[in-house]
């Protein structure tokens, strides 16, 4: 692996290699395990290269951590607003945006596409190329930001990106919603979409029946909220004791699965899983589970859960109101079973981890004009392809 | 004698297929009301079908093509090829689809974009992105453009509210990309399919996200005694933490043919009026409107006026809302510009506007979305004065360069279209460009749909014509929602 230090041993590295493929802090290691290839650390290409709070724009470079990127916007009252992945595993502004995955909190405002506003990129040339802009607003040029959300790294190597920040709340309130059985969730977290109350967040854990709700704003507000989803689900709602709520979201964040505290009046919660906290945690690379991320919508989650009943050893989490659920597979051999339940149901997964299972399960939309658009973006296929194994 | 379109032809009925200049002069411009060009042909296809069917005769017969809305583009992005043909999407304006549940909605490119949210509001939902022109454009056309509007400070533009695109490429392939999911996998094609001015292919069916209606918003109009003072105001309002759904400004000369074009009644005698609007849940509102209100104080406005209820709220809003076409009422001619710069340079930039006006002897009405530095500098001129326009594009193009010069945009949301073909090279260096070619290529192999567009130099040997003695009336006057007399 090389490790280039400026933008000209970068460009260098990429027109030196037969095949390159740029890695961040590799939290999400499948992504990056392709064979053949050359891989470029992007941890000598970080720091922040332009941030006027006023603006509510920053630009950084690509390898900058998202957690040292976060803790200087939190110091002005800012934060990024698609609420980032694994930034404990140390996941990177350009590794988040080329995985395309956000957090929790993206059920707000958004995710990684809705706040990308321009971008600086090394293609398969070596060449530096620009497109968006730096400032909120930019119509000139084809969106090549946002065709890079979600691009693993396959069409270029992302240098420097601009993104738009918000104000950040500072204050947070977490809700648990008990549920008889998983159509009665799913109702709920629908109509919890549809709400006035403006959620922060909106999860799903499944073992439990349990909804998880967050709230973002100021106080008294916020508490008045609460109160009144407490009235539309008498009986059923309770706040989270903060600390557990931000051990629970960080937990999530981490792409665990949130799990009960054993304590004598169980209403506790600790973490566990890939970037959790949780006493028993194994690192990632001890006994790797596969992680994997599925898109849906919300109405299909009772048919998921009923496919995925007959898997042994597999722990879900929704999130995004029910957009998105993660997946653990503890035992490799379930990961195929849970590529043909996604077929039948239509469903795209993207594998985060598990050295042995294929990049993409289930639907793979790879069609003729994705492949033309990458060959016209990196004409020398110096890049990996995007290796979707099922043609569709 | 062989007919080039005969095969066109007789893919449609008479009455859709329209080839007498007189029926042709309706689809001559768009709100660039400042060129115009005939087309050889315009066609109105009533399905999906239509539409593959006149595309593949485009590629097949080389003939260009520029698909249509209701022709609000204000960069001539729907400015008709000489060459070619218009395919006009307004009969392709079918919801075909509402699903409260997921909250999203499928619909043809020629759904009016305030249809939308009308469709929505039984459930409690809208659509957010809300361009001036809204009671008349297309979502096809919002789309092609990536429209922006009001409120997109908070929520974004129209590319942040499509899930997913199905359309016919210019090679004659369809394709679908993304989704029904909040979520994506893989590149975000849809994300680069908006914004892509008409120059890949003709989007189908849409997908649109729905979000919930605001429960309360909080809609505030304060006059002021300087546009400097506005300016600052936005500042204290950024500052003080608040993310309000829409933060605009509008100088006397657009307050001056607001009020003449809608009666808008705003503040008499200010330099400049400052609209916030808080939205959300009502106990936050609550909250916010204190801080709010203590920062207006603050601020040097000579009058704050808070909308009482919906139609005090709908007032306040037609006066800006009106603005691009009711300067038709002061000025026989004009150009709305569109720039952006940071909004720390906001001030900075008025003034140089002014400056650039002033120099140039020409009056420029501003009108801009604050909140993200979005300006909108209505150029006035009399088409029928000899070099009128010419010195009325001069004075444009600086206006974009100062723009660039500030580290800005020469576009926030009116895309490039005709009008700012030659000012991509400010922007964006030459391989920059060259990737852009390439990935248009891709997509229209043949450089079919809509060229002489965005990219500098003309694709074609005859551009639109400066429309002299023409006075085009901009969409919203053809719609009787806004008029001159």
């Amino acid at each position: 692996m090389l490790e280039p230090n400026s933008l000209a041993a970068l460009q260098d590295a990429v027109r030196g290699h037969r095949c390159v493929l740029a890695v961040g802090g590799r939290s999400k290691p499948r992504l990056s395990q392709v064979d053949d290839c050359t891989l470029l650390s992007m941890g000598g290409l970080a720091g922040i290269t332009e941030y006027q709070p006023s603006e509510y724009t920053f630009t950084a470079l690509a390898g900058t951590p998202l957690g040292e990127l976060a803790q200087v916007l939190a110091g002005h009252g800012q934060a990024i607003p698609f609420d980032p992945l694994l930034v404990k595993a140390g996941s990177t502004l350009g590794g988040a945006t080329a995985a395309g995955l956000a957090g929790p909190g993206r059920f707000r405002f958004g995710g990684i596409r809705d706040f990308i506003l321009g971008i600086r990129y090394v293609d398969g040339a070596g060449q530096l190329i620009r497109a968006g802009s730096r400032v909120v607003k930019n119509a000139a040029g084809f969106d090549l930001p946002k065709f890079m959300v979600g691009s693993l790294g396959r069409l270029g190597v992302l240098y420097e990106l601009t993104f738009k920040v918000f104000p950040t709340t500072a204050e947070r309130l977490s809700l648990r919603v008990r549920c008889t059985d998983h159509r009665q969730a799913t109702g709920r977290l629908i109509e919890a979409a549809r709400a006035r109350w403006e959620l922060a967040a909106l999860d799903y854990l499944p073992s439990e029946r349990w909804l998880l709700l967050q709230l973002a704003g100021p106080q008294p507000a916020i508490g008045q909220i609460a109160a009144d989803i407490g009235l539309r689900w008498p009986g059923d709602v309770e706040p989270i004791e903060p600390s557990t709520a931000a051990a629970c979201w960080e937990t999530i964040r981490g792409l665990g699965i949130p799990q009960p505290e054993v304590v004598p009046d169980g209403t506790g919660m600790r973490g566990t899983g890939m970037g959790g906290n949780g006493a028993d945690e194994k690192g990632p690379f001890n006994n790797p589970p596969v992680v994997i991320q599925i898109v849906l919508t919300p109405t299909l989650l009772p048919d998921l859960q009923l496919a995925l009943a007959p898997l042994e050893d597999v722990h879900v989490h929704y999130s995004v109101g029910g957009n998105v659920a993660t997946v653990v597979c503890r035992q490799p051999r379930e990961a195929a079973a849970l590529g043909y339940c996604l077929t039948k149901l239509r469903l795209t997964g993207m594998v985060l981890a598990g050295p042995d299972a294929p990049l993409w399960l289930g639907v793979c939309n790879r069609s003729a004009i994705g492949r033309a658009i990458q060959t016209a973006l990196d004409p020398q296929h110096r890049f990996p392809p995007f290796a979707s194994p099922t043609p569709r | 004698m062989h007919d080039p379109l005969a095969k066109l032809k007789a893919l449609y009925p008479a009455d859709r297929f329209l080839q007498a200049d007189s029926q042709l002069a309706a689809y001559g411009s768009d709100a660039l009301t400042a060129f115009q060009a005939l087309p050889r042909a315009v066609v109105l296809p009533e399905t999906v079908a239509e539409v593959i069917n006149t595309v593949r005769f485009c590629h097949d017969e080389r003939i260009a093509f520029v698909a249509r809305g209701s022709g609000t583009s204000l960069s001539g992005g729907s400015l008709p090829v000489a060459d070619g043909i218009v395919i006009g999407l307004n009969r392709l304006n079918r919801i075909l689809e509402l699903d409260p549940q997921n909250r999203l909605a499928v619909v043809e490119p020629g759904v009016i974009n305030l249809r939308v949210s009308q469709a929505a509001l039984p459930h409690g939902l809208h659509y957010a992105p809300d361009p001036s022109s809204q009671q008349v454009c297309t979502i096809g056309g919002n789309v092609a453009f990536n429209s922006g509007g009001a409120h997109c400070l908070k929520y974004g533009m129209t590319a942040n509210h499509v899930l997913g695109i199905k359309a016919v490429l210019a090679t004659g392939e369809v394709v679908t990309f993304g989704g029904r999911s909040r979520e994506q996998l893989g590149p975000d094609t849809t994300g680069l399919f908006c914004g892509s001015e008409g120059l890949f292919g003709v989007a189908l069916e849409i997908t649109l996200r729905l979000l919930p209606r605001a429960e309360s918003f909080h809609t505030v109009l304060a006059g002021y005694r300087s546009l400097e003072d506005a300016g600052d105001a936005v500042a204290q309002v950024i500052e003080s933490g608040l993310l309000p759904g829409a933060l605009e400004i509008m100088d006397a000369l657009a307050i001056e043919a607001a009020e003449a074009a809608v009666a808008c009644g705003y503040p008499a005698g200010a330099e400049a009026v400052l609209i916030v609007e808080l939205e959300g849940p009502r106990e936050v509102i609550e909250c916010q409107r204190e801080t709010l209100h203590a920062v207006l104080a603050d601020s040097h406005a000579f009058q704050i006026r808070v909308a009482a209820n919906a139609a005090e709220r709908t007032t306040i809003w037609t006066g800006r809302k009106s603005a691009f076409s009711a300067v038709g009422r002061i000025s026989p001619d004009f150009i709305v510009q569109d720039g952006v710069v940071p909004r720390c340079r906001l001030g900075e930039a008025l003034r140089q506007i002014g400056d650039l006006a002033r120099e140039a002897k020409i009056r420029v009405a501003n009108v801009f979305h604050a909140g993200d530095g979005n300006l909108h500098p209505l150029i006035l001129y009399d088409g029928r004065e000899p070099g009128a326009l010419a010195r009325a594009e001069v004075l444009a193009g600086r206006i974009l360069e100062m723009c660039v010069g500030m580290g800005g945009s020469i576009t926030g949301e009116h895309g490039i279209g005709l009008e700012k073909r030659d000012y991509l090279e400010t922007m964006f260096s030459a391989p920059d460009i060259a990737t852009m070619r390439r990935v248009r290529a891709t997509f229209d192999p043949r450089g079919i749909a809509n060229p002489g567009k965005m990219f500098p130099g003309s694709d074609l040997t005859d551009g639109p014509q400066a429309a002299s003695g023409l006075r085009g009336l901009h969409p919203l006057e053809q719609a009787g929602i806004v008029f001159r007399q």
